[in-house]
């Protein structure tokens, strides 16, 4: 029997979406801030240097402003991620364009301004490492003893023999650039000292926990003495995962020195430039396949630009690396990663995490395969789509897969066979489809899970409603309502009767970071535990109350009954309870392993992720013939997801995440000049708008996996995989160029067909 | 500099400078719901009805706008009495972060008093000022079709 549920599943008002639209939710900029200091830093403007001095001027009065420089840390200079290689302030050396060199707090904004002025580093200019073809060739040592930041291998079959047996070799190389966030609230974050010599810090971020940690090593505090509370978020897409840990040190900083509140939001400016981005990609494909277009060997070639410093480059690379086949069989492979250093700002996390890249890839590499052999681009697909009990490079063993279900239901529902190969040479305007068909794996990578083993807690508080405590945070992607609905189906409550506030260390237990697909599916599925646990002592007390037994109490619309007797409703009873035992009625769950799921970090192979959500988009293209301006007029995306908890949030979600990716395939461009970002400005880093919106066909398929909560699976970066590379084959449909390389701007697609033309 | 400022229907006396653009003073003066996106006339978070016209407020000079009609998103309705723009966001999924929010339904409210049945055409261009990074503006094309049904229908 298939259990009836009534809030998961269920389209329920948003819970933050009131305050939003009447202007009552607060960002970090909107708090108030009587009596409290403002924050800055010195950037830095050349992207190497050694650092002899820096200057300060005698005409300034440095008695009204706080500095810090790297001589005046309390703590070792060092960010902590996942290596501690980041500086809290350049010390010695200047690794990139936009490094912090001093901070400086100030009762405002124009004597923050003086005082920069009054600064000057005195510097060593050194030649700079600005490509990773420079970073491996080391025309320079920037990073540890040969610029490799991380660096992964996987051996699958005999590639070897696979190759001899093949009768068609493709090579290509494939390059993708920069992707700037671009949420439109900047990184910020405002610190108070506390009383007892701890820190109090506020502010936009996905991960409450990495700050908090973070501030307590560079401090040189324990973290009890350590607040991190998340501030209304106003997105974040990744690039809210490091850098706030970054910030919020500095701000933490000025404000212990200066004693006083001090908050730091960063201009917009200077979010682009000192911020992360997404790391670009040089990937080699060399595949060997059979005439009719089946792949028998594949030879993968993964290099990631990590910027000057690791960040969060380690990770981001293990997972292009471990979505590097997409949605295809490779029987015989060896797929090679490595994150290379640059003297550029260092690259970190954004939606997709490494995959966006392999996948585009993959996906073109499919294209050209079907190019080469003269077949369509869904022969050559449907040819190699994995299937249930396919085993990976890695050497998962797939226990579902739905590519191929993803893939004929978008082929029908878009009518891409009939639009497909139909473009007359004499239209004015270009017609083109395309599609992708792609998987992204939810939760951590390999034992990741484990490693941080999630805890999550539910309690009822003064007024009766049910709070989640967890780590996890709303930015937007709608934790604060697919979490209380979780809880609410549990318990037998309407979702509004439970809550999400945002997360306080000081309250909250330790659920992960806010990343990796990972919310619904794994903290969802903990505190679906820590319902049941709530649900479990107050049955326990009701029944003792009543002198039933447990099992004969029934929940049902939020009262509590036995043999048709009324026991009370549910804050009644827990309300009782808090009266009775002292505190609160609370229930508690911790992440339970699935013992059959095996990963050996040291020979990384065994089951990457727990799970993979899948889907298939089309897109269509109309150029213009003579502007080569490209438009999107209409996207199909299909996506396996498992169990929809709100499926209006979770198309939400696939519109958002595929029009992002969309703006990396045709429009968002990073323009570098010598290690500095030029178009630091949103006048210049063009994103799409309202006017640039396509249409939208979305579907959501539903086949329950046994590791989330009602079968959820992540949705949150899948909808980033896929866009791009169906845009460069919908872009191929219309003009016959191959593109290897993105954005697809007019200049770019004039380059394509000149050199076809040649 | 002082002057007075007529913000959602109430008078303020306010100090500020010279070279203060009106997102600075509104900010600075209980007004947190105008929003700081970009500080040079592209994003539209800033945006405000002036005189009921959709303006970019980082870009106007508060000098300019003294003892004129500013109306934010605070002042078009309120948690318990929502605006139909504000029901209508809430119940289409229009809603992710939250930044462009405010200034989404200022440039809706803009639209439907001009044109109370716009088209899709005239939705998007409508809006074309106004950056979200997160919904992909489907649902947010679609709160203001619900929104114009809603309150065409209650003229
Ligand atoms: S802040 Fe005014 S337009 Fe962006
Ligand atoms: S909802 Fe986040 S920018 Fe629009």
């Amino acid at each position: 029997m298939t259990e009836r549920l009534n809030v998961v599943g269920a389209n329920v008002p948003r819970h933050d979406a009131l305050a939003k639209v009447t202007g009552r939710a607060r960002y970090v900029a909107d708090l108030p801030c009587d009596g409290a200091w403002v924050g800055g830093a010195l950037w830095s403007r050349t992207p190497r240097a050694r650092v002899r001095n820096i200057v300060f001027s005698p005409d300034f009065d440095w008695s009204r402003v706080t500095v810090i420089t790297a001589r005046d840390l309390p703590g070792p200079n060092e960010v902590h991620m996942i290596k501690d290689d980041y500086p809290i302030l350049a010390g010695d050396e200047i690794s990139y364009i936009g490094q912090a060199i001093a901070l400086v707090a100030a009762p405002d904004k124009q004597t923050i301004e003086e005082a920069l002025g009054a600064m000057r580093p005195d510097l060593e200019e050194l030649p700079p490492v600005l490509s990773v073809e420079a970073s491996l060739a080391k025309e320079a040592v920037i990073w540890g003893e040969d610029n490799v930041q991380a660096h992964y291998r996987i051996e699958h079959g005999d590639l070897e023999e696979a190759f001899s047996r093949s009768d068609v070799i493709i090579e290509e190389t494939y390059r993708t650039h920069h992707q700037e966030h671009l949420y439109l609230e900047t990184n910020g974050m405002f610190a108070h000292p506390r009383p007892d010599g701890g820190v109090i810090v506020e502010g936009s971020l996905q991960c409450p926990y990495y700050v908090a940690r973070a501030l307590a090593h560079a401090l040189g505090l324990p973290l009890e003495k350590v607040t991190m509370r998340q501030t209304e978020t106003g997105g974040a897409f990744g690039g809210k995962e490091d850098y706030p840990s970054v910030l919020a040190i500095q701000t933490a900083l000025l404000s212990m020195k200066s004693g006083k509140p001090v908050r730091m939001v960063l201009e917009r400016r200077e979010d682009i430039d000192v911020t992360t981005k997404r790391h670009p990609s040089v990937i080699r494909h060399r595949t060997g396949v059979t005439r009719d277009g089946v792949i028998l060997a594949a030879e993968i070639d993964i290099i990631f630009d990590g910027g000057a410093f690791s960040t969060m480059s380690p990770v981001v690379l293990s997972r292009g690396v471990l979505h590097a086949w997409s949605a295809y069989r490779l029987p015989n492979a060896r797929i090679v990663g490595r994150a290379l250093a640059t003297n550029t700002a260092p690259n970190g996390a954004f939606r997709g995490f490494g995959a966006p890249q392999t996948v585009f890839a993959m996906e073109r590499q499919m294209d050209r395969i079907a190019r080469e052999l003269g077949l369509s681009p869904l022969e050559v697909r449907r040819k190699n789509l994995l299937k249930t009990g396919d085993t990976l490079p890695c050497g998962q063993v797939l226990r579902s897969a739905y590519a191929g279900l993803v893939l004929e239901r978008a082929l029908d529902i878009s009518g891409y066979e009939e639009k497909h190969g139909k473009q007359q040479e004499d239209d004015r305007i270009l017609r083109g489809v395309g599609v992708s068909v792609f998987l992204h794996g939810g939760g951590f990578t390999g034992a990741g899970e484990e490693k941080i083993s999630g805890r999550a807690a539910v309690e009822v508080a003064d007024d009766g409603i049910v709070e989640v405590l967890v780590s996890s945070t709303e930015m937007g992607q709608g934790a604060a309502t697919v979490l209380p609905q979780i809880a609410a189906e549990v318990l037998s409550l309407p979702a509004w009767k439970v809550r999400h506030p945002n997360p306080d260390t000081s309250r909250v237990p330790d659920s992960g970071p806010t990343v990796a697909s990972r919310t619904t599916m794994m903290v969802g599925k903990i505190l679906q535990d820590a319902a049941k646990d709530m649900r479990a002592t107050l049955t326990g007390e009701a029944a003792k109350n009543a002198g039933v037994l447990p099992e004969s109490i029934l929940w049902e619309n939020g009262r509590l009954a036995s043999g048709g007797r009324d026991l009370g409703s549910f804050e009644e009873l827990a309300l009782q309870y808090k009266e009775e035992h002292g505190k609160p009625l609370r229930g508690e769950g911790v992440y339970n392993p699935p013992s059959d799921c095996q990963w050996n970090e040291a020979e990384y192979r065994g089951d990457a992720y727990k799970d993979y959500a899948w889907a298939c988009d089309v897109v269509e293209v109309e150029i213009d013939a003579d502007t080569l301006e490209l438009r999107v007029p209409h996207v199909t995306s299909v996506v396996e997801i498992g169990k929809a908890v709100h499926p209006m949030l979770a198309e939400g979600q696939v519109i958002g995440g595929t029009l992002q990716a969309l703006g990396w395939g045709a429009m968002e461009e990073v323009r570098m000049e010598k290690g500095r970002y030029r178009n630091n400005s949103v006048s210049t880093y063009i994103i799409p708008t309202a006017v640039d919106a396509p249409e939208f066909t979305v579907e959501i398929a539903e086949t329950p996996s046994p590791f989330g909560p009602w079968g959820a699976k992540g949705l949150g970066e899948l909808p980033m995989d896929g866009g791009a590379p169906a845009l460069a084959a919908a872009v191929e449909d219309a003009l016959g160029v191959f593109a290897t390389e993105l954005p697809l701007t007019s200049d770019r697609l004039h380059a394509l067909l000149r050199q076809r033309r040649k | 500099m002082k002057g007075s400022f007529l913000v959602n229907g109430r008078t303020n006396e306010w100090t500020f400078e010279p070279d203060a653009t009106l997102l600075d003073v509104l900010r600075a003066n209980g007004h947190p719901e105008v929003h700081r996106g970009c500080d040079e006339g592209v994003c539209g978070s800033c945006s405000v009805l002036l005189e009921g016209k959709l303006v970019n407020s980082c870009q106007v000079f508060a000098a300019s706008a003294m003892e004129k009609d500013i109306l934010t998103v605070a002042g078009i309705g309120t948690i318990h009495e929502p605006h139909p723009i504000q029901t209508a966001f809430v119940e289409s999924g229009a809603v992710q972060c939250g930044f462009c929010t405010p200034a989404a339904i200022l440039a809706t409210l803009a639209l439907l008093r001009k044109n109370p049945n716009p088209t899709d055409e005239e939705i998007h261009s409508a809006l074309d000022g106004n950056y979200c990074r997160c919904t992909g503006y489907v649902k947010i094309i679609e709160a203001v079709r619900l929104a114009s049904r809603r309150m065409s229908s209650h003229d």
